[in-house]
């Protein structure tokens, strides 16, 4: 069975929570406790029904302020597939929890609430599910009920987004009219819109075909550790493990190791769960190697002839996350890039995003919290890497505050512009 | 073999790996119950043939289920790590916290006490821990590398972002992280895996017979360390622990499933939450869990 992951971007308004509730009672993954809990929680606050947002908002602020300030998961299954949702803010003041349940999933769902069509918030959530190289994107037109289930606001909402999308990197984009409060289209069909022969949203979560988003051209594996037992039963054993970031690693192919540039072949793969002939995408193994190479945490394995950029110069889209200081250029902050760690200069802000009007805006030498801008660095030592939009784990990377300690910023790696 | 765990494992062990490559002194908390079991299976398999380069610690309240307190010690033996043990009881004679009395007495809020101290003690930066995003609200927020500061206390409010699968263990002296390589696990993922690797887990998770008395709703089993309440009738059910914990607040569940493959039929159609059902720790508030974990509970 497969699993996959999407994040819902949105806030109360939009009836985010209520589909998500919608989606878990309709398959019935609500317990009974939870259920229990927040109907007891909504009836002592006097609410008219039962506010199934408590459901995802678990921390004490969240209840209090009726929003989401932080990524929640939630975790249901029907026959077909395991999901793990991500259910993310949607206030312009929490866009970094945003960016961080939206980072690593395979699939996004907008909401749009078909009274007021495509907005400001909705033109910046889809823009970060375009910088984030999300996969595919679901728009749920949601509140149909309101509008009388009309197809032409409908029809409206969604050339209104195919304009202003056109400008955007979106791969894949599902349009969806539904009814969370209703139930309509969100786990059985709705009777009130024969005019959409579309699925589900459940339906299309279930089928979405995800199996080709996984680079599997380019063979990168960065090394995460070095196993070498100190045992008597393995003296010569020496394993390099991490985990397969891109491309299909087999035994007896003949593969380079970055920096050093030397070559070797594939001996043996082994797994948590046994040893293979191959490993793909996403898989944790440790490879065996022919020759007795020097070889450390950091380093990164490829094909001879398919090898990832290797620079001190670079040139990314970066997310600044700091509340307490903007980035500065020229200071020096800690960067992490898979399994890599340097140091870094950001030496020119080259312009800032404006992620509502999607304009950019040049003259700046800073970002503030919540801030995107186009941005080079310059590193301590080299960066092997890759385009964000060729492989989004040889692509990105953080910024540490080497005082605080905190993930300072997010960036996206692209090839610099010529 | 492809199974529908394949993504979880693999996300566990680099986790797991990335911890033990990043920081000096981790340790993996280990009470013998299931979650810590699979966590501790998967340390091995993420350094095997090498051994597990750190050891597991138990935070013992002294009102232990015997069962699990003799699985542990096997446990550890088999698999030749060392095992820590920080004792509440150690904490009470020292004058470190008081011991709780009192009809409802739990020793369970006291191990935060010993934890900390235990941690202080040894100088680990990294402490695993196996708990999971689908057991509680407060826990559905938590980061899988979750900073603690020299409280040891967790600050929901303030937690860093955490992106793709690039995880920032930076951190100041004395400060630490607890770290949650299942946080993507269901219950049911726990059970799936220890079906399909054929994981020995202590024999009160399986049915069994044993005196209970009722409080709450909830089914206490009469041990050493908690006598009936006055007024309750003792009956011989037949019962299972869906988790175990310190014997005075964990509850067992009526049940005839023997096998793992019982537990996962019953799991697949349960209506309550597993600690909705077995913790009375948890019914103290709303945001029970958040404040315990607030000042550095598991």
């Amino acid at each position: 069975m497969e699993r996959l992951r999407f994040a819902t971007v949105g806030s109360v308004d939009d009836g985010k929570s209520t589909l998500i509730g919608r989606l878990l009672y309709d398959s019935k993954s609500i317990f009974e406790d939870q259920l229990e809990h927040i109907e007891a929680v909504s009836k002592r606050r006097g609410d008219d029904y039962v506010d199934l947002s408590l459901l995802t908002d678990g921390l004490r602020a969240e209840r209090e302020q009726g929003i989401t300030i932080d990524v929640a998961y939630r975790y249901f299954a029907t026959p077909k597939r395991s999901f793990i949702i991500a259910d993310c803010p949607g206030h312009i003041q929490y866009t970094r929890n945003m960016i961080t349940g939206a980072s690593n999933v395979d699939l996004a769902i907008v909401l749009i609430d078909a009274r007021t069509g495509v907005i400001e918030q909705t033109r910046r959530h889809s823009l970060l599910v375009s910088l984030l190289g999300v996969p595919h994107l679901v728009i749920c037109v949601n509140k149909m009920d309101l509008v009388d289930y009309d197809q032409e606001v409908f029809n409206r909402i969604r050339e209104e987004f195919e304009q202003f999308a056109s400008r955007l990197d979106l791969q894949d984009v599902t349009f969806l009219p539904i009814s969370a409060l209703a139930g309509d289209n969100c786990v059985t069909r709705s009777t009130k819109m024969d005019w959409y022969e579309g699925p589900t949203l459940l339906h299309h979560l279930e089928n979405v075909y995800t199996a080709s988003d996984d680079n599997r051209i380019d063979t990168r594996f960065p090394v995460q550790f070095v196993i070498r037992p100190q045992r008597a039963d393995f003296p010569d054993y020496r394993g390099y493990a991490g985990r397969v970031a891109g491309g299909v690693l087999r035994v007896g192919d003949e593969v380079m190791v970055l920096p050093s540039g030397l070559t070797s072949t594939i001996t043996g793969i082994d797994s948590p769960t046994g040893p293979l002939v191959e490993a793909t995408p996403g898989q944790a193994v440790t490879v065996l190697l022919a020759d007795d190479l020097s070889i450390t945490r950091g380093d990164m394995i490829c094909r001879p002839n398919n090898r990832p950029r290797a620079s001190q110069e670079l040139e990314a889209m970066l997310c600044w996350m700091d509340d307490t200081a903007p980035l500065q250029p020229g200071k020096i902050y800690s960067i992490k890039h898979t399994t890599k760690v340097a140091r870094t200069k950001i030496t020119e802000v080259l312009y800032r995003l404006n992620i509502s009007t999607l304009s950019r805006e040049t003259g700046v030498s800073q970002l503030a919290m919540n801030e995107i801008g186009r941005v080079t660095l310059h590193t301590t030592a080299p960066l092997m890497f890759d385009d964000y939009h060729q492989n989004r784990t040889t692509g990105c990377f953080i910024i540490v505050d080497e005082a605080t300690g905190q993930t300072a910023g997010a960036g996206m790696l692209l090839s610099p512009r010529t | 073999m492809k199974t529908s765990l394949d993504g979880l494992i693999d996300e566990s062990v680099t986790i797991i790996r990335e911890v033990a490559a990043e920081f000096e002194r981790p340790v993996l908390l280990f009470s013998g119950g299931k979650d810590s079991v699979v966590m501790l299976h998967l340390a091995v398999r993420a350094f095997a043939p090498a051994r597990i380069p750190f050891p597991v610690m138990h935070i013992d309240t002294g009102h232990n289920f015997p069962e699990v307190i003799e699985f542990r010690d096997r446990c550890v033996s088999e698999m030749g790590v060392q095992l820590i043990v920080g004792s509440v009881q150690a904490s009470i004679d020292s004058g470190k916290v008081a011991d709780v009395t009192g009809p409802r007495a739990s020793r369970n809020p006291l191990q935060t006490v010993t934890l900390l101290d235990s941690i202080a003690e040894h100088r680990f930066d990294a402490v695993f821990g196996g708990a999971r995003r689908d057991e509680e609200r407060a826990r559905a927020k938590e980061r899988v590398y979750s900073h603690r500061d020299s409280f040891g206390q967790w600050d929901p409010k303030n937690q860093r972002p955490e992106l793709w699968g690039i995880y920032n263990g930076r951190h100041r002296q004395g400060e630490h992280f607890r770290i949650f390589p299942l946080s993507n696990w269901t219950e049911l993922d726990i059970w799936t895996f220890i079906g399909e690797y054929n994981i020995d887990l202590p024999s009160i998770y399986y049915a069994h017979t044993r005196p209970i008395f009722k409080r709450d709703n909830m089914l206490m089993a009469v041990t050493d360390f908690l006598p009936p309440d006055e007024g309750s009738v003792v009956e011989q059910m037949q019962v299972r622990f869906r988790t175990v914990g310190d014997a005075t607040c964990t509850a067992a569940v009526l049940s005839s499933a023997s096998t793992v493959e019982d537990i996962i039929a019953e799991t697949a159609v349960a209506r309550v939450t597993e600690r909705g059902a077995t913790r009375a720790d948890d019914r103290m508030s709303e945001a029970g869990m958040e404040d315990r974990k607030r000042t550095g509970y598991f």
